[in-house]
């Protein structure tokens, strides 16, 4: 059998901050890899470190040793070919949905013209067609995340980092944009770095989940997902999927992390 | 609507009463004039065409000035803001410049200006110019983080990130210090005529000072405030345009505070 292809490759992480009291490590001995078009949901409690393991996938700040790596070139710097989606939707409240969306494309100077009908598709794919001219704060947070979502995805990224994406939202909404990401991802088939500290989530949307411990912020679990997909929210009830969540949770309580 | 007829007549009944209490208590006109001398006043330099040539003069110099002390700002807060070292280096000119009342300025600006329009210019571009300066400073400083680590991870330039996120976060900052600009150019513009000027209404309440008329001053205040609230007026409406998009309104508090300190 063909090894996938690797998109991402961490080998020796370690990110060290220094702080008036001294110098505080924030990640250690960090090593996975995604392979291309992979689906790699990152759980851990806050403070665990998931967000600047994250801020140093996408380029925004430097490691302290080991290597990272994005389709074999080294991560050391913003690059142009990562989507980023945070936890709260950061649009421009002055840029209208399309004009958000179009960011990426303005920045990069990609052409507006030819981009303007992708934005279009890419938010019908949301649920967002004649939305394209209203104003971010004219829309409900479910809908600016779908935006930012789409976002991400207009110049065509070779990875797509998201750190919570759906973090502030309400249970309902949140199990409505897990259906609609991975509708999305199905049809894309983006690699896809998803950090949260929801572990139902991390096991609905991923093809692997990678278990992250803090103090320093460790990666000391990896769990393949085996469920087909399209998988329907009804998923969650099922006893695969709760054995996958209840070896996870009891990973954490081996480790202190979180209470059972 | 019947909030806007009860405003009305609360207008009439004061102004009655100052004219009935006026002519009761026999006050001298060069003291307090009544409102019917001021109404004439009003008339006969409006009719005289007196009024609309120095309300070019000052107006000129108020929007001048407003414009120079305006643009100085805007550039001089943005190095600042972009910058610590030339934050470093300017700052301690600044709290000195900043704590000194800078109408006391006007004589020497007067002296070094001339009588004309130039000096006026000057005044009040110098008074005008540190709310916009710190509103400026603010304002840029006030990009949220979040929105410049999204900006930085698609890989934009600085400029980019002024251009595209950092000057549209200063707007409510910026326009708010642009109204209080306004307000504040007239002030320096009238002291500066005050000191010494050929015409302007700052000059034409002097002149009626010196010679007692008094319902003559009092219509010249009426115009100035007119016009203050014109200008102020063409701000409002312009921020309105502007900052279509800022539903917290905050431009419109810091205005109201920073304008209550003069």
């Amino acid at each position: 059998m063909a090894q996938p292809a690797e998109a991402i490759a961490v080998r020796g992480l370690r990110k060290e901050y220094g702080t008036p009291r001294g110098t505080v490590l924030a990640l250690d001995d960090i090593d996975f890899t995604v392979g291309e078009g992979e689906f790699v949901a990152i759980v851990g409690p806050s403070g665990c470190g998931k967000s600047t393991l994250l801020k140093i996938l996408a380029g925004l700040l430097p490691t302290t040793r080991g290597e990272v790596r994005l389709r074999n070139a080294p991560i050391d710097g913003p690059r142009r070919d990562i989507g980023v989606v945070f936890q709260s939707p950061v649009l421009f409240p002055w840029r209208t949905v399309l004009d958000n969306v179009l960011l990426p494309i303005d920045v990069q100077r990609l052409g507006r013209e030819k981009n303007r009908s992708r934005a279009l598709d890419l938010l019908a794919l949301v649920g967002l067609s004649g939305f394209e001219r209203r104003y971010p704060w004219e829309l409900s947070g479910g809908m600016q995340q779908r935006v930012a979502i789409t976002r991400s995805l207009i110049h065509n990224p070779a990875m797509l980092l998201m750190d919570e994406p759906f973090g502030a939202l309400d249970a309902m909404t949140r199990e409505g944009l897990n259906v609609e990401l991975q509708r999305i991802w199905l049809a894309h088939r983006e690699t896809v770095v998803f950090i949260t500290h929801s572990i139902a989530e991390a096991v609905f949307l991923a093809d692997r989940v990678l278990i992250m411990t803090p103090r320093p912020g460790r990666i000391t679990e990896e769990l393949p997902v085996p469920i087909p997909r399209p998988r329907p929210l009804d998923v969650m009830g099922a006893p695969e999927f709760g054995e996958i969540v209840r070896r996870i949770r009891a990973h954490f309580r081996s480790r202190g992390g979180i209470e059972g | 609507m019947r909030n806007a007829l009860l405003r009305a007549l609360l207008l009439v009944a004061s102004l009655a009463a100052w004219e009935g209490a006026v002519r009761a208590l026999r006050v001298p006109a060069f003291i307090l004039p009544r409102p019917t001398e001021i109404g004439a006043a009003l008339y006969r330099g409006a009719v005289s065409g007196i009024y609309l040539q120095h309300l070019w003069v000052t107006g000129a110099e108020t929007l001048l000035g407003f414009a120079l002390g305006s643009l100085v700002a805007f550039v001089v807060g943005t190095g600042i803001a972009a910058s610590r070292r030339t934050e470093y280096f300017l700052y301690p000119y600044i709290v000195m410049f900043q704590s000194m009342p800078k109408v006391a300025l006007a004589p020497l600006v007067v002296v070094w200006f001339g009588l004309g329009l130039t000096s006026k210019v000057v005044s009040a571009a110098l008074i005008a110019f540190f709310p916009l300066l710190v509103n400026t400073i603010a304002g840029l400083r006030s990009a949220d983080e979040d929105r410049i680590d999204l900006m930085r991870s698609l890989d934009a330039t600085e400029l980019q990130i002024f251009r595209m996120l950092r000057l549209p976060s200063a707007l409510p900052f910026i326009m708010a210090g642009l109204e209080v600009a306004m307000v504040f150019s007239l002030v320096g513009a009238i002291v500066a005529e005050f000191v010494g000027a050929e015409a302007g209404l700052g000059m034409l309440i002097q002149s009626r000072n010196f010679s007692m008329d008094v319902a003559g001053e009092f219509a010249v205040l009426f115009i100035l405030a007119l016009m203050g609230l014109l200008l102020n007026m063409a701000l409002v409406f312009a921020r309105r345009r502007v900052l279509f998009w800022d539903p917290s309104q905050k431009a419109e508090s810091n205005a109201a505070s920073l304008k209550g300190g003069l």
